[in-house]
C-alpha cells in the first residue's frame, strides 16, 4: 500500500547519513573539527524517524508500506524502479541498525579521539549506515544488491582504515574478495530471476515463483545462500571475519558483529517466499548455519586475541541465525529475534572489548590482562550484561532467544538441534573463559600498562547496550515479536516440541552451566601462563588457525587459480604472442632479406628494369605466337 | 631487303644501349648509350612512318630529339654538380640512397 | 604495294648499317670516354643518312646538325670538365653484373628481332608522297605540326626553357657575395702556417728520387712531410739501384762538388760546424 505521512519521507532515513558522509568526506579537513558530531548527528536523526515511522506502521492495518521513489534502470523489458518497503522486518532492522549505530557513533567520539583520520571514519560509518539502510529498506532485489554492495565497500574501507598497517591492508582485501565470491552468487540470483521471471522486485517474485521448475527454486535458494554465506562469515567462506578485526573496535561491533554480517540472514529471510518452494534450500541452509556455529565456538576457544575470539562467537551466532532461518516457517522470527539480541549484547560486548583495549594501550592479548574489574568497574558490569546474555543465562537476551531456536531445531531436526544444544554449551566455555582472562584471574598486565576505566562518552553507549541485553528479551512477552513479523515471516503452524519447552530451557541452562563449569576448573582455578602454551591439543592448533581455513583456501582456491593463471600466461606468451610476433619476425626477416635488393647501385635497378621488360616482351611473344 | 632489316638494326642497337648503361660505370658514358636507346626508337619510328605513309611517325621522331635534347642538358648538369661534389663520374660511388 | 625497296637503298643499308653497330659496339666497349663520344657520332651520322634514305629529310638534316653538332659536343665538353682520363677500369665491382647484362641483353634483342621481324614480315612500303602530297617533307611536317601538335610543340618549349633554367641552376656555383678572398689575405694566411714555402717535392736536395726518400731540406734535415703517409722512410744509399747508374757511380760522385749530406742531423749537429 502507497505511503503517506512520516513513512512517504523514510527515503531521509537512507538520505540522511548518506548527505553526513558526503559532507564529511567533500569537506575535507575543514569539517575535522564537528564532523564527528554531524556523523553522529545524522544517524541520530535518522533513529528518531525510524522511530517514528515504525510507530505510525504499527498503527496501519496492512503492514507493508511502499515508497516508490524513482526509475532506477530501464533498458527493454528490464524495468527497475527504485522503491523503499516498509513493513515490520525492514523496521526491525532500521532500529537494529540506527539505534545501535547511534549507540556506536557516540561510542566513537571518545574511542576515536586522538585518531587523526576521526572525520574519515565518521564519513565510512555515515556511508555504511547509508548503505546498510538502502539495503533493508529497498522494495527489490536490485535495491537489496546495491545496499549489499554499499556495505562491502564500507567495510573494505573500514577495516582498512588504518591503511598503513599491512595487516589491515591485507584483511581488508581479503575481506572484499571473498565478499565478491559470494556476491557472485547473489548476482547471479537476480539474473536468474529475470530470466526465469522477469522482475526482480519482492512482491514480483512474491508473486510468480510459485511457476518455477522446482530445480530452478533450489538453485535459486542455493546462490542466495552463497550471497548470505559471503557476507556474514559462513562456512565455507568465513575466513574473512576474523581478519577483518584489524579495523578499529567501533567498526568491528556495528559492522562484524551487530549489522552488516547479519545481512545474509535478512537476505534469507527476506526470501522466505523463495525458499518456502524448496525444502533442499532450506536444509542446506540449516547445514551451513550448524557447521559454521559449531566453528566460530571452536575458533572461539582456542584464541587469546580477545576480538578474536568475538569474531568466532559472532561466527558461532550467525550460525544460529542461519540455522533458525533454514528451520523455514518455524524458524524466521527466531533468527530475526536472536539477530535482534545478539545485536545488542554483542555490539556491547565488542565495544566494552574496545574499552578495555582503551584502557590498556590498545593490547589485545587477553593473557595480557587479569584482575581489569576493579580498575575498569563500569565496563566490567557492562560486560558481563553481555556475558551473561550471549550464554543465556536465563532472563536475558540470549536465553530467550537462543533457546527458541534449539527448541525449534530440536523439533524439526534431531541432529542439528543437538549441534546446537552443544554449540550452547561451547558457547559457555570460551564466553567464560574470556570473561576469567580478562577481568578475574591475576594481573598480568604490561609493565607499562596502567588501565582506567574509559569516559563517559564511551561507558554511556554501553550502560545503554547492558540495560538493552538484560531486557530485549522482554519484546518476546506475549509473542509480540513474533506476531509483529508475521505478515513477513508467516504464521507457524503449532507443534508440539518432543519435551515441554520447559524441560529443554532447563537442558539448555545445564550444558551451558557444564560448559562454564569447565572453563572455571580449566582456566579460573589455574595459573595463567602470559604467553601462549606451545605444545597444545591437534584441536587447540586447528583453533587457532581458524580451522585451517585459510590453508584450505589456498590449497584449493588460490594454488590450482595461480597454476591455471601462470598456464593461461604461459600461453599468451607462447602460442598467442608468439604467434603474432612470429609473423611480424617472419615478415621482418623476408623484408631484411628483401632489402638487400636495395644497394643503391643504379646499375642493378637497371639491371631489374631490363629483366622486367625482357618478361614483358616473352610473355607478348609466347601470347602472340604460341 | 625490307622494311623489317631497319626495324632489327634498331633493335639490336636498342639492345646494345640497354647493356651498355647495365656495364659501363662512367655517368656521361651511360647517357651516350641512353642517347643510342632514344636513336634507335626514332629509326624505328621513321621506319613506320615511311612503312604506313604518315608523317606522324616523323613527328614523334622529332619530338623524342627536342626530349632527348632537353634531358642531356639537365643530365649533364646534374652529372657536373655531383662530380663537383663528389669528385667522380661513376654511377657505382652515387649509392648512399639504400637499405 | 612494294615490300621490297630499291637497290641504292640496299646497298646504303649494309654498308651503313654495318657501321652503325660498329660504332655503337665500339661505344659500349671502349674504355676512354672520349672514344666512346667519337664512336656514337659514328652511329649517329650513320642514322642520319638512314632518315634520309627513309623520305625523312629534315629529321636527317636534325639529326646530323642538332643531335651530331649539338649534343655530342656538349658531351664532349662535359668530358673535358669531369676530366678527360677519367677511364673506367676493367673490374666489374658489382658481382654478375656484367654476366647478367650480357645475357639479358642477347636474350632482349633476340626476342625483339625475332618478334619484330614475325610481325612485320609482310610489312609494306608506302611511301610518304600521298601523306605528303606533292608539296615535300617539310612543309609537311610544318603543317601537322603547327596544327595538330601545336599544343605539344608549345609545351616542348615550355620543357626546353625548364631544362635551359634547370641545367643553370644546378651547374651554378653559388658563393656568398665577399666571400673571395683577395690576394693580401691569403698570403696573410700562408704565412700564419709552419711553413710559408710550398712544400718541397719528394727527392729534393737528395740523393735518390724515389717517393720512399724524404726531401732535404737546406739546412740538410730531412723534410718528413714531404713524404706520403704510410711510407717507411728509406736510405737512399740502400735503395735498389738500376745497374747501369752503378757504373756510373753515384750521383754525388758523378757530381763531384757537393759534400754528401748526411741525412741524421744529429749526426750532423755532432760536427764542428
Amino acid at each position: 500500500m502507497p505511503a503517506d505521512g512520516l513513512l512517504a519521507a523514510s527515503w531521509l532515513l537512507i538520505a540522511l547519513p548518506l548527505a553526513g558522509a558526503a559532507v564529511l568526506l567533500l569537506g575535507g579537513r575543514r569539517t575535522d573539527r564537528w564532523g564527528h558530531l554531524l556523523g553522529t548527528a545524522t544517524v541520530v536523526a535518522s533513529f528518531v524517524i525510524g522511530l517514528l515511522c515504525t510507530f505510525q506502521l504499527a498503527g496501519l492495518e496492512e503492514k507493508s508500506v511502499g515508497v516508490d521513489l524513482f526509475t532506477f534502470i530501464s533498458a527493454g523489458s528490464l524495468d527497475v524502479r527504485a522503491g523503499l518497503l516498509y513493513d515490520p522486518l525492514s523496521a526491525v532492522f532500521v532500529l537494529l541498525i540506527t539505534g545501535v549505530g547511534s549507540l556506536i557513533h557516540i561510542y566513537s567520539i571518545g574511542y576515536m579521539a586522538h585518531d587523526p583520520g576521526r572525520r574519515r571514519f565518521f564519513a565510512y560509518l555515515n556511508l555504511f549506515i547509508a548503505a546498510m539502510l538502502l539495503l533493508v529498506l529497498g522494495n527489490s532485489f536490485v535495491a537489496l544488491y546495491v545496499g549489499w554492495e554499499g556495505v562491502g565497500l564500507a567495510s573494505y574501507l573500514l577495516i582498512a582504515f588504518w591503511y598503513t598497517r599491512p595487516a589491515a591492508a591485507t584483511a581488508a582485501k581479503k575481506a572484499f574478495i571473498m565478499n565478491r565470491v559470494g556476491d557472485v552468487g547473489l548476482t547471479l540470483a537476480i539474473f536468474l530471476m529475470f530470466s526465469q521471471l522477469g522482475t526482480t522486485s519482492y512482491s514480483g517474485v512474491f508473486g510468480s515463483v510459485g511457476t518455477l521448475a522446482g530445480g530452478t527454486v533450489t538453485a535459486l535458494g542455493l546462490l542466495l545462500l552463497l550471497g548470505a554465506c559471503g557476507k556474514s562469515g559462513q562456512f565455507p567462506l568465513q575466513a574473512w571475519l576474523p581478519d577483518a578485526m584489524e579495523g578499529p573496535t567501533p567498526v568491528s561491533a556495528l559492522i562484524h558483529a551487530a549489522t552488516m554480517v547479519t545481512a545474509g540472514v535478512y537476505l534469507i529471510v527476506r526470501s522466505q517466499f523463495i525458499f518456502e518452494y524448496t525444502s533442499d534450500a532450506r536444509l542446506a541452509v540449516a547445514i551451513i548455519g550448524t557447521i559454521t556455529l559449531l566453528m566460530g565456538a571452536w575458533i572461539g576457544c582456542a584464541k587469546d586475541d580477545i576480538k578474536k575470539v568475538l569474531a568466532g562467537s559472532t561466527m558461532s551466532q550467525i550460525g544460529y541465525m542461519i540455522l533458525a532461518a533454514g528451520l523455514g516457517v518455524f524458524g524466521y522470527a527466531f533468527a530475526i529475534f536472536h539477530l535482534l539480541m545478539h545485536g545488542f549484547f554483542k555490539a556491547n560486548m565488542f565495544l566494552g572489548a574496545g574499552s578495555v583495549m582503551h584502557g590498556t594501550n590498545d593490547d589485545v592479548n587477553m593473557r595480557h590482562y587479569g584482575a581489569l574489574r576493579k580498575a575498569m568497574p563500569v565496563t566490567f558490569i557492562t560486560f558481563a550484561m553481555g556475558y551473561l546474555a550471549i550464554i543465556g543465562f536465563p532472563g536475558f537476551d540470549g536465553f530467550w532467544s537462543k533457546d527458541k531456536i534449539i527448541e525449534t531445531a530440536l523439533s524439526q531436526n534431531l541432529t542439528l538441534g543437538l549441534c546446537a544444544l552443544l554449540g550452547a554449551g561451547v558457547t559457555g566455555f570460551y564466553m567464560t573463559r574470556l570473561m576469567l582472562l580478562t577481568f578475574f584471574t591475576k594481573e598480568r598486565w604490561e609493565p607499562d600498562v596502567h588501565p582506567h576505566e574509559s569516559p563517559k562518552v564511551m561507558t554511556v553507549p554501553l550502560m545503554v547496550l547492558a540495560a538493552l541485553s538484560l531486557l530485549g528479551g522482554l519484546v518476546l512477552l506475549n509473542d509480540w515479536i513474533v506476531t509483529f513479523l508475521s505478515p513477513v515471516t508467516g504464521e507457524a503452524p503449532h507443534e508440539d516440541p518432543p519435551l515441554p519447552a520447559l524441560a529443554i530451557s532447563a537442558i539448555a541452562v545445564i550444558v551451558v552451566a557444564i560448559g562454564v563449569a569447565l572453563a572455571w576448573f580449566l582456566v579460573g582455578k589455574r595459573e595463567v601462563s602470559r604467553t601462549a602454551p606451545e605444545k597444545v591439543s591437534v584441536f587447540t592448533a586447528a583453533g587457532r588457525n581458524d580451522l585451517y581455513g585459510d590453508a584450505f583456501n589456498d590449497l584449493v582456491i588460490v594454488e590450482p587459480g595461480k597454476s591455471f593463471t601462470g598456464g593461461l600466461a604461459a600461453f599468451d606468451r607462447g602460442t598467442v604472442d608468439g604467434g603474432f610476433e612470429g609473423t611480424g619476425r617472419a615478415l621482418s626477416g623476408l623484408s631484411g632479406a628483401l632489402r638487400l635488393a636495395q644497394n643503391g647501385f643504379v646499375r642493378s635497378y637497371a639491371l631489374s628494369l631490363l629483366a622486367g621488360a625482357a618478361l614483358v616482351l616473352l610473355a607478348l611473344v609466347v601470347v602472340n605466337l604460341a | 631487303m625490307t622494311l623489317t632489316w631497319y626495324l632489327v638494326l634498331a633493335a639490336i642497337l636498342f639492345t646494345i644501349g640497354a647493356v651498355g648503361v647495365l656495364v659501363r660505370r662512367n655517368a656521361i658514358v651511360v647517357f651516350m648509350c641512353v642517347e643510342l636507346m632514344l636513336n634507335s626508337v626514332n629509326l624505328t619510328l621513321v621506319t613506320f612512318a615511311r612503312a604506313h605513309g604518315t608523317v606522324d611517325g616523323q613527328i614523334m621522331a622529332f619530338f623524342v630529339m627536342v626530349v632527348a635534347a632537353a634531358e642531356v642538358v639537365v643530365g649533364l648538369a646534374i652529372i657536373m654538380s655531383i662530380y663537383r661534389t663528389r669528385r667522380s663520374a661513376s654511377v657505382d660511388d652515387a649509392n648512399l640512397l639504400k637499405y | 604495294m612494294t615490300q621490297t625497296l630499291g637497290g641504292g637503298e640496299t646497298v646504303v643499308f649494309w654498308v651503313l648499317g654495318p657501321i652503325a653497330l660498329a660504332g655503337a659496339l665500339g661505344m659500349v666497349l671502349s674504355r676512354n670516354a672520349v672514344h666512346s663520344a667519337l664512336w656514337l657520332v659514328n652511329t649517329m651520322l650513320s642514322f642520319g643518312v638512314f632518315y634520309v634514305v627513309q623520305e625523312a629529310p629534315f629529321l636527317g638534316a636534325v639529326q646530323i646538325i642538332v643531335y651530331t653538332g649539338a649534343i655530342m659536343i656538349l658531351f664532349l665538353f662535359v668530358l673535358m670538365l669531369v676530366g678527360r682520363d677519367s677511364s673506367d677500369s676493367v673490374v666489374e665491382t658489382l658481382r654478375g653484373q656484367r654476366i647478367a647484362a650480357i645475357i639479358l641483353g642477347i636474350g632482349f634483342a633476340g626476342l625483339v628481332g625475332a618478334g619484330i621481324a614475325e610481325a612485320t614480315r609482310d610489312l609494306p612500303v608506302t611511301g610518304l608522297d600521298g601523306a605528303q602530297g606533292g608539296a615535300g617533307n617539310i612543309p609537311a611536317i610544318a603543317e601537322l605540326l603547327f596544327t595538330r601538335y601545336l599544343l605539344a610543340f608549345e609545351v616542348t618549349s615550355a620543357l626546353l626553357i625548364t631544362a635551359a633554367v634547370g641545367a643553370m641552376v644546378l651547374a651554378h656555383i653559388e658563393r656568398e657575395p665577399g666571400s673571395r678572398r683577395s690576394q693580401k689575405e691569403l698570403s696573410r694566411a700562408r704565412f700564419l702556417t709552419d711553413r710559408p714555402g710550398t712544400l718541397p717535392g719528394p727527392g729534393v736536395f737528395a740523393r735518390a728520387d724515389s717517393v720512399a726518400v724524404p726531401a732535404i731540406l737546406p739546412d740538410g734535415r730531412p723534410a718528413e712531410d714531404s713524404l706520403a703517409t704510410g711510407l717507411e722512410p728509406q736510405e737512399p744509399d740502400q735503395m735498389p739501384r738500376p745497374t747501369g747508374r752503378e757504373q756510373l757511380g753515384s750521383p754525388d760522385a758523378a757530381l763531384g762538388t757537393l759534400d754528401p749530406a748526411p741525412l741524421d742531423p744529429a749526426a750532423r749537429d755532432g760536427g764542428d760546424r
